[in-house]
């Protein structure tokens, strides 16, 4: 090959090198940036004075006289919307019969869509559910709620050929020439005097439980449940996979058995992770009984089963990465094979097999198959260490599953579903960052 | 006066020969050494079907420097190593003849390996000390073997250090990792770990092949030091070191042991045909 062609061998190379990079740097940039910036949206928002009532009610922050003062002051506005409400019952009142047949109907959903807009109206009873008791905690969600009360959705089926199109039709036109009229370019324009939103930072995100299935509040009980389950698994499955790792490596003699066991060993990293959450299933929680249903203890045990491979898997390489001369100057010292394998082999050892580990751990915590049948609930309150025996938990894998495809108002919480994934996002990236800092100062340690 | 031409070289060399090359120092007896600590007997070494030391005879005389030389592959290692029995780590080695350190079998049934590493220290090719500091690895052998005191292990540690004349240049840094050593000071504080756990053999596996002259030196002198207080065993390639430092010398030539004298009679008057073709470099 002359010189020429060698030259543009290595450019294309290179520039093909640099093409990958590029496009995964990018493929990484699209994922994490809406995964960031909408995640945040659930830590810093504008925030309403329902929000403020809701933490004040059912998390007792706030500070009660401040709360008060700003009711009242909403309450000024609000109240005129209410009375131009009233008004207009009695107005209907007075209608005759087929008029006020034609518009009881649209008054009833104008109440409803002002409802969800502001929060009960007064004179009604409080609702069951937490969901309806308070108006929108969030101005973007507020603004989304006041286009549904000024228009109401309606769908063109005019066209049988094609699939039906939606249209909207201002809800004001259809009151014209009554006193309620008036309620709609009020509420538009005071809107923010009557929820007086302000930026927030909700901290409580995280830490808080959620109130009425995730429509309010935090998601603690999910972190929570996923680092149970993922510290859970690592106590089970390190020792394990460490000293699975050092029998294969020191102890095995090799032969057909042990040839058998690596390579079994290899295939159950490659199992898919749904049938590791089968198996745990009908082994731990059917067979071993290690609880009467889904558990924690289970999820966990799933768990590492699932990553031990991984684990024996890069424990064995730390293991015989370690030089030969280190095996050999301790044995020549008299040592025994244990005593070296204890004092010199591991401590050399350690930095791959923390590696291994941690990242393991990651992928424990961000599993959601293994645990589906096995520990994982799609509601419910943080669990205390005791209960870990017998109670299942929220898992932050499971839920993010669970409220982008299965809760009844997906929709209305997509700030919690992206919330929910900058958490577990976050959550895994550390625990590899502290896996990649703990490796350097060790290494660092071990090279003086 | 014809002559083939194989005959002139022979000539040349026979005139140059070993005695101009070698002329190995005059040493004084040992008193209380000569008394032979390993005794081997047809000793032969496999790996698997392998034969790579053959039928080894020969006694290794206590207090004494005994050198062993030969080509590469030659099974000069092999046989060192199978002494304190740092062969095991080899799948499929096993040996056949007899072997006996101290008047015991070192490969009977009974034996523990790990109590005869302890008796027969050793310091191998390349310098492999433990990522740990110096105290540490000098304290490593005496920590294993049960003494827990500090004051006893720092002075063990000075003792060692000091036996392997690395005191003075690392004293005031002891608590530094033992990989920040220059190479010949790592090889050195090797010694002095070996030499911690108080050994009776020492066996060094080419201890200089991975150091400068200067270094290499130091080890030699070190070897002229320890002479006298343990019996000392070197594999070396470097044909002038072992006439340097040894009062014995072994050459071993394709798992035969060919000759076993002397050190001053073997380079300077050797029986064997292919021990003064070695050392007069015909071959290596």
């Amino acid at each position: 090959m002359n010189l020429g062609t060698r030259k543009l061998l290595d450019r294309s190379f290179t520039a093909l090198g640099i093409g990958s990079i590029v496009i995964m740097a990018m493929t990484l940039l699209i994922v994490l940036v809406p995964i960031v910036s909408n995640g945040f949206g659930a830590l810093v928002f504008r925030g309403t004075i329902e929000h403020r009532k809701l933490l004040y009610n059912e998390f007792h922050r706030g500070d009660h006289e401040d709360l008060q003062k700003e009711i009242a002051q909403s309450d000024r506005y609000r109240q005129h919307a209410f009375a131009i409400l009233s008004n207009f019952e009695t107005e209907l009142d007075q209608m005759d019969e087929s008029r006020q047949h034609e518009y009881r109907g649209k008054y009833k959903e104008v109440k409803s869509a002002l409802q969800t807009l502001l929060g009960p109206l007064p004179g009604e009873e409080t609702p069951a559910l937490t969901r309806f008791q308070y108006g929108p905690n969030r101005w973007d969600k507020a603004q989304e709620k006041l286009q549904s009360f000024l228009y109401e959705k309606k769908w063109d089926y005019s066209n049988p050929d094609e699939v039906a199109k939606e249209y909207f039709v201002s809800r004001a036109a259809s009151f014209e020439g009554t006193s309620l009229v008036r309620l709609f370019p009020y509420v538009e324009q005071n809107l923010d005097k009557m929820l007086l939103p302000e930026w927030t930072f909700y901290w409580g995100f995280i830490t808080d439980s959620s109130i009425d299935s995730h429509i309010f509040g935090g998601i603690w009980p999910e972190i929570q449940g996923t680092i149970f389950l993922a510290v859970g698994a690592m106590l089970f499955a390190f020792p394990l996979g460490v000293v699975a790792a050092v029998y294969f490596t020191e102890y095995a003699r090799e032969g057909f058995l042990t040839s058998m066991l690596r390579s079994a060993n290899s295939t159950l990293a490659g199992v898919p992770s749904i049938v590791f959450g089968l198996f745990g299933l009908a082994f731990f929680i059917n067979t071993l009984k290690v609880s009467e249903s889904k558990s924690v203890l289970a999820g966990s045990l799933t768990l590492a089963i699932m990553i031990l491979p991984t684990i024996i898997r890069s424990a064995e390489e730390a293991i015989l990465a370690v030089p030969k001369t280190y095996r050999e100057a301790s044995l020549g010292l008299g040592s025994t094979k244990w005593n070296t394998i204890v004092t010199v082999i591991l401590p050399a050892a350690l930095p791959g097999i923390i590696t291994g580990g941690v990242i393991s751990l990651g992928r424990a915590a961000g599993e959601t198959a293994p645990i589906i049948f096995t520990a994982a609930v799609s509601v419910g309150s943080a669990i205390g260490l005791a209960d870990i025996f017998s109670s299942p938990t929220p898992a932050l894998s499971w839920n993010i599953y669970n409220l982008a495809s299965e809760h009844e108002a997906a929709a209305e919480i997509r700030h919690v579903q992206y919330g929910m994934v900058l958490s577990l996002v976050t959550i895994v990236l550390l625990l590899n960052m502290s896996a990649i800092i703990l490796r350097a100062r060790i290494s660092k340690k071990l090279k003086g | 006066m014809q002559l083939s031409p194989e005959a002139s070289v022979e000539n040349q060399t026979a005139k140059t020969s070993v005695r101009d090359i070698y002329l190995p120092p005059e040493r004084k007896k040992i008193s209380g050494g000569g008394v032979p600590h390993v005794m081997a007997k047809n000793f032969s070494i496999y790996y698997g079907e392998f034969e790579a030391v053959k039928k080894v005879t020969a006694d290794i005389l206590s207090k004494y420097v005994t050198a062993i030389i030969g080509p590469s592959g030659c099974g000069k290692s092999t046989f060192m190593r199978s002494i304190n029995r740092m062969n095991d780590l080899i799948p499929n080695c096993h040996t056949t003849g007899a072997l006996m350190f101290d008047g015991e079998d070192v490969y009977g049934k009974f034996t523990d390996e790990v109590l005869l590493r302890k008796k027969i220290g050793m310091v191998f090719q390349k310098p492999n000390p433990f990522p740990k500091s110096i105290f540490d690895n000098v304290a490593y052998g005496p920590r294993l073997h049960g003494i827990r005191d500090r004051k006893t292990l720092e002075g063990i540690v000075e003792k060692s250090l000091r036996k392997a004349a690395l005191w003075d240049e690392v004293c005031d840094r002891l608590e530094r990792n033992a990989l920040s050593l220059s190479g010949g000071q790592q090889q050195r504080m090797c010694v002095a770990r070996t030499l911690a756990v108080e050994p009776e053999i020492l066996l060094l596996d080419e201890p200089t092949s991975a150091l400068d002259p200067k270094a290499t030196a130091k080890i030699e002198d070190l070897i002229q030091e320890l002479r006298g207080s343990y019996t000392i065993m070197i594999v070396t390639h470097n044909m002038q070191q072992a006439s340097r430092v040894s009062d014995y010398t072994m050459f071993f030539y394709e798992g035969v042991l060919v000759e076993h004298a002397p050190t001053a009679q073997l380079f300077t008057n050797p029986k064997d045909r292919m021990t003064e073709d070695y050392i007069t470099g015909r071959f290596s």
